[in-house]
C-alpha cells in the first residue's frame, strides 16, 4: 500500500470519534475509519490476458447453451484458440511497457490507453499489490497460452474420436489457463493459492473427463484426493509464513525478512517446508511424484499434455516467484531442500522410467526427471537460474505436448494402446508419426541441435555458476540414464519387429493411424519450435533473460530494470530499435494522441520517474 | 464483565448439551438439531468475545449451510434405518479414537503448562497487534506484544469500547476485502464457477453411454513401489 493511502487513512482516523487513552499507558485507539474506503487502483490493461482467458471461457459456455446442438463442431476449438491468441496479443503492449519499449515492430504503444497512467516503464504491481506484472509473469502467460492452443488442437480430434462432445473441456482449459496466469503473477500468497486451486480443480475434472473410461475416472479421483491433500499442506505453509512475518504479501514478506530476523525462525522454516510440499506435488518432484505415473496413464492423453506443460510451468513460475524472489533472503535455508528434491527427481525419475513397459508411464517418469532439471535451475536462486527455468519450461512445453500428442494418436480409439508393444513397427506403418515422435524424444534426451539440449545446457550452467557443480554432474549423469529410455522407444518403433512377424511384410492398412488436421498442425508447431529454437536459440534466450522476476509495491515502478538513465528504445524511421534521443520516455498520459509515430518526433517529455529509494522506503511501512 | 460471564455460562451449557445430544440421540434428525443448538451457542460465544463477524459467519455457514446439507442427506437416505452400534466397521477404531482423543486433550492441556503459552499457540504475535488499533507492537520492555498482551489490553477497556472494537473488526474485514484482497475475492468467484462447470461435466451422460471394454491388463504392469493393480481391476 502506498504512502499516500497510509497518510489518507491516518488523517481520516484523526478526525473521527475522539480517541481514548489506553489503560496500560500507550497510544490511543484510533476511531473507525469513516468515509470512502480507498480502493486500489487497477491497471486494467495489464490484466487483459487474464480477463480475456477467463471471459473467453465463460462466454464459450454461454454461447454453447444458447446454440444448444446447432453449434458446428469446429466452433469450440476455434473459439478457444482465438481466445488464447488474443490473450497473447494483449501481452505484447504490457511487455513493451515493462521492458521500456515504445513500440514493437509496427505496433506503437505510446498512445495506448493506460489506466491509470502509471509512472515510468518497468515492472509494476496492481490490484492493491496483489498481482505483479513483470517480464517473468508475462513470459509464463504466453507459455500457458501456447499450451492451451496446442492442447486444443490435440483434444478436438480426440473428443471426436472418443465420441465425447460438449464445450466443457474447452471452457475448463481456458479457465485453468486463467488460474495458471494468476499463479505466475501472484504477489500475494492467498492469491497464489487461489490461482493454484483454480488450475488444479479444472485439471482434476479434465483428467476425469473421459466419462466412458474407468481409468480416466480413477485418474481424476486420485489426482483430486492427493491434490487436495497437498493443497492443505500448501495452505498450512501460508499460515506458518503469515505467523512468522505478519503478512501474506510477498513484497512485504521480502522487506520484513530483509529488515528483521523473525523471532520464530522455526515457524518460517516449517512454512518453507510445507510450501515446498505443495509445489513439489504440483510439479511432480520426488518424493511427491507418486500420483503422476498413474494419473498420466489414466487421464486422456491431450489433457496429460496440458498437465505436463501448463500446470508444471505455472507451478515452477510460482515456485520461483515465492522462493527465489520472495524468500531470497533465506536462500541458504531453502536451497538444501530444493537440492534434495532435484537430486531425487533426477535419479528416481530417470531410473524408474527405463523399467516401464507403458509409454505414457515412461513419459510420466521422464517428466519427473525433467522437473529435477528445472529444480537445479531454481536451486541456483539467481537471475541466470530464473532465465534457465523459463527457457527450460518453454522448451519442455513444446517437447512434451508433442510427445503426448503422438501418444494421443497412437492410443487409437479408446485411448488405451500405450504399451511399448503398440509402438513396435510404428516406423514402418506410420513413418511420419514415428519420425515426429523421434524428434521429440531426442530433444527430451538433450541431443544437440534440439531445444532440449540448449535448455539442459542453461540449467546446468546456472547450477555451476551458483556453485552447485555436483548438482550439475548428477543432472548430466541422469540425462545419460534418461537417454536410454528415449532410445528404447525409438528402437521399438524402428528396429523391433511388429506382431505380424517379418519386417518386410506389407503394412497392414488397419495399422495406419488417422491423423486429424488440427493434431497434425499441433505436431508441426512442436517440431518447428523444437528444431527451430534448437538451431537458433538466441531469441528465446534473450526473452528468457529479459523476463526477470521483480517484486514491487503498487504505485512504484522498479526503474532499475529499465535502461540506465531512463533511456528507452524506440523504433526509428527505418524500423530499427534505437535508444530514444534525449533519454525521453513517452508517458501515455502526456503523449499527444495526434502525434504521428512515423514522423519520428514522438518522444515527449519524460515523466517524473519515481525515486527507487523512495519506493524502497514505502515498502517497509507497516500496513494499517 | 458480569454479563459476559453469565452469557458464557449459559451458552457453554447449551453448547455442551447440544453436543451430548448429537452423540446420544437415537434419531439422526435429533442429532442434527442438537448440532444446530451447539453451533448457535458457539456463535453467541463469538459475539460475546467481540468477534461479531465470526459469530455471524458461524450462523450463516455452519448453522445455515452445513447443517441443512447434513439434514438433506439424512432425509434422502431415510431416517428410519437403525444403525447397529454393536458392530465395528473398522476393527479397533473405538480404541484408536479413545487414544487419539486422549492425545488431543493432553496436547491442549500441555500448552497451558508451557511458558509464554500465547506465543506457543499463535506464533509471533506482533502480527496480531495491528488488528486492534492503538496497541503498540512492543511492550514496556521492548519485547513484541504477545497475544496475552493484546487480550489484556482489550479486556481492560470499558465495555462500549470493546463493543466498538468488535464493530471495527467488521469494518476492517470489509475494507481489506475490497482493498488488499479484492483480487483474491474476484478469483474466488472464478474458482466457484469452475467447480460448477466441473460438476456439470462429471454429472453429464454422454450421448452414447456405455463403459469402455476393459483393455488388456498391460497398462498396469507397474514396477514402482505404489502398485495399484488390485484396486483398479478388482
Amino acid at each position: 500500500m502506498s504512502a499516500g493511502i497510509l497518510a489518507t487513512m491516518a488523517s481520516v482516523a484523526q478526525t473521527g470519534i475522539e480517541p481514548i487513552s489506553g489503560p496500560i499507558g500507550i497510544e490511543p485507539i484510533s476511531a473507525p475509519v469513516d468515509g470512502a474506503v480507498p480502493t486500489p487502483e487497477i491497471t486494467w490493461a495489464a490484466l487483459l490476458p487474464l480477463i480475456i482467458l477467463g471471459l473467453g471461457g465463460l462466454l464459450l459456455l454461454t454461447l454453447s447453451s444458447l446454440l444448444k446442438r446447432k453449434a458446428p463442431r469446429a466452433l469450440y476449438p476455434i473459439w478457444t484458440i482465438a481466445t488464447a491468441v488474443l490473450a497473447v496479443a494483449s501481452v505484447v503492449p504490457v511487455w513493451a511497457k515493462v521492458q521500456g519499449f515504445n513500440s514493437i515492430l509496427w505496433w506503437d504503444f505510446r498512445d495506448l490507453w493506460w489506466q491509470p497512467a502509471t509512472t515510468a516503464p518497468g515492472p509494476f504491481s496492481t490490484l492493491g499489490g496483489a498481482y505483479g506484472v513483470d517480464g517473468f509473469s508475462l513470459f509464463v502467460t504466453v507459455l500457458i497460452c501456447c499450451a492451451v492452443i496446442l492442447t486444443t488442437l490435440l483434444i478436438s480430434g480426440y473428443l471426436q474420436r472418443e465420441e465425447l462432445d460438449g464445450p466443457e473441456p474447452y471452457a475448463l482449459l481456458l479457465l485453468a489457463a486463467t488460474g495458471g496466469v494468476v499463479m505466475a503473477g501472484a504477489n500475494d500468497l492467498i492469491v497464489l493459492f487461489l490461482g493454484l486451486e483454480t488450475i488444479s480443480i479444472a485439471v482434476y475434472v479434465l483428467a476425469a473427463s473421459h466419462l466412458r473410461r474407468a481409468q480416466s475416472q480413477e485418474a481424476g479421483l486420485k489426482y483430486f484426493i492427493l491434490g487436495g491433500f497437498s493443497s492443505a499442506f500448501f495452505l498450512y505453509g501460508i499460515a506458518m509464513v503469515y505467523g512468522a512475518t505478519g503478512t501474506t504479501n510477498l513484497v512485504l514478506i521480502k522487506s520484513s525478512l530483509a529488515e528483521s530476523i523473525p523471532r520464530h525462525d522455526l515457524l518460517l522454516l516449517v512454512g518453507f517446508a510445507m510450501l515446498l510440499v505443495g509445489f513439489g506435488f504440483k510439479v511432480a518432484a520426488v518424493p511427491f511424484h507418486s500420483w503422476s505415473p498413474d494419473v498420466y496413464d489414466g487421464a486422456p492423453s491431450p489433457v496429460v499434455a496440458f498437465m505436463a506443460s501448463a500446470v508444471k510451468v505455472a507451478g515452477f513460475a510460482a515456485l520461483v516467484r515465492v522462493f527465489v524472489a520472495g524468500f531470497g533472503q533465506y536462500a541458504a535455508d531453502w536451497q538444501p531442500l530444493i537440492y534434495a528434491l532435484a537430486v531425487l527427481s533426477l535419479v528416481v525419475g530417470s531410473s524408474l522410467a527405463i523399467v516401464q513397459t507403458n509409454v505414457k508411464r515412461t513419459l510420466a517418469y521422464s517428466s519427473i526427471s525433467h522437473a529435477g532439471f528445472i529444480l537445479i535451475a531454481v536451486e541456483a536462486a539467481s537471475e541466470t537460474g530464473t532465465a534457465a527455468v523459463l527457457f527450460y519450461a518453454a522448451a519442455y512445453t513444446f517437447m512434451v505436448a508433442g510427445s503426448f500428442g503422438v501418444a494421443t494418436l497412437v492410443g487409437r480409439a479408446g485411448d488405451g494402446r500405450h504399451s511399448l508393444d503398440d509402438y513396435k513397427g510404428l516406423g514402418r506403418t506410420n513413418p511420419v508419426l514415428a519420425g515426429t515422435l523421434t524428434i521429440f524424444l531426442l530433444a527430451q534426451a538433450g541431443v544437440p541441435f534440439t531445444v532440449g539440449f540448449v535448455a539442459k545446457f542453461y540449467a546446468v550452467i546456472a547450477a555451476v555458476q551458483a556453485g552447485s557443480a555436483a548438482l550439475g554432474v548428477v543432472a548430466m549423469l541422469s540425462a545419460v540414464i534418461a537417454a536410454f529410455l528415449y532410445l528404447r522407444i525409438i528402437v521399438a518403433m524402428y528396429m523391433a519387429e511388429g506382431d505380424d512377424g517379418g519386417s518386410d511384410a506389407p503394412a497392414d492398412p488397419a495399422d495406419h493411424i488417422h491423423v486429424p488436421r488440427p493434431a497434425a498442425a499441433a505436431l508441426a508447431i512442436c517440431v518447428l519450435v523444437t528444431i527451430g529454437f534448437g538451431l537458433f536459440p538466441g531469441w528465446l534466450t534473450d526473452m528468457a533473460a529479459d523476463s526477470t522476476v521483480v517484486l514491487v509495491e503498487q504505485g512504484s515502478t522498479d526503474a532499475s530494470t529499465a535502461l540506465p538513465g531512463g533511456q528507452t528504445l524506440i523504433v526509428d524511421d527505418e524500423g530499427n530499435l534505437v535508444p530514444a534521443g534525449d533519454g525521453a520516455v513517452a508517458p501515455t498520459e502526456a503523449s499527444d494522441p495526434s502525434a504521428d509515430p512515423a514522423t519520428g518526433d514522438g518522444a515527449v517529455e519524460a515523466p517524473q520517474v519515481q525515486d527507487p529509494a523512495a519506493a524502497e522506503g514505502t515498502a517497509s511501512v507497516e500496513r494499517p | 464483565m458480569g454479563v459476559q460471564i453469565v452469557v458464557f455460562a449459559v451458552c457453554a451449557i447449551v453448547a455442551l448439551l447440544g453436543a451430548l445430544g448429537v452423540v446420544f440421540a437415537r434419531n439422526p434428525v435429533h442429532s442434527a438439531l442438537g448440532l444446530v443448538a451447539t453451533l448457535f451457542a458457539i456463535a453467541v460465544l463469538f459475539v460475546n468475545q467481540n468477534a461479531q463477524f465470526l459469530g455471524v459467519v458461524q450462523v450463516i455457514v455452519y448453522t445455515g449451510a452445513i447443517v441443512v446439507l447434513i439434514l438433506f442427506v439424512i432425509m434422502l437416505l431415510g431416517v428410519d434405518t437403525d444403525e447397529d452400534l454393536d458392530t465395528e466397521p473398522l476393527l479397533g477404531q473405538r480404541w484408536a479414537a479413545v487414544i487419539v482423543a486422549l492425545l488431543l486433550i493432553g496436547g491442549i492441556a500441555g500448552i497451558f503448562f508451557v511458558e509464554g503459552r500465547g506465543e506457543a499457540v499463535t506464533g509471533q504475535v506482533a502480527a496480531l497487534a495491528p488488528i486492534v488499533p492503538g496497541i503498540p507492537s512492543t511492550d514496556a520492555q521492548g519485547n513484541p506484544t504477545t497475544a496475552a498482551g493484546v487480550d489484556t489490553f482489550v479486556r481492560a477497556l470499558p465495555a462500549e469500547q470493546q463493543q466498538a472494537i468488535g464493530e471495527q473488526n467488521i469494518t476492517q474485514i470489509g475494507e481489506h476485502l475490497f482493498t488488499d484482497y479484492v483480487f483474491a475475492f474476484m478469483i474466488t468467484a472464478a474458482l466457484l464457477t469452475i467447480a460448477v462447470i466441473g460438476a456439470v461435466l462429471m454429472a453429464r451422460r454422454p450421448k452414447r453411454y456405455e463403459p469402455m471394454p476393459e483393455l488388456e491388463d498391460t497398462s498396469y504392469e507397474d514396477v514402482d513401489e505404489l502398485s495399484t493393480t488390485g484396486e483398479v481391476t478388482g
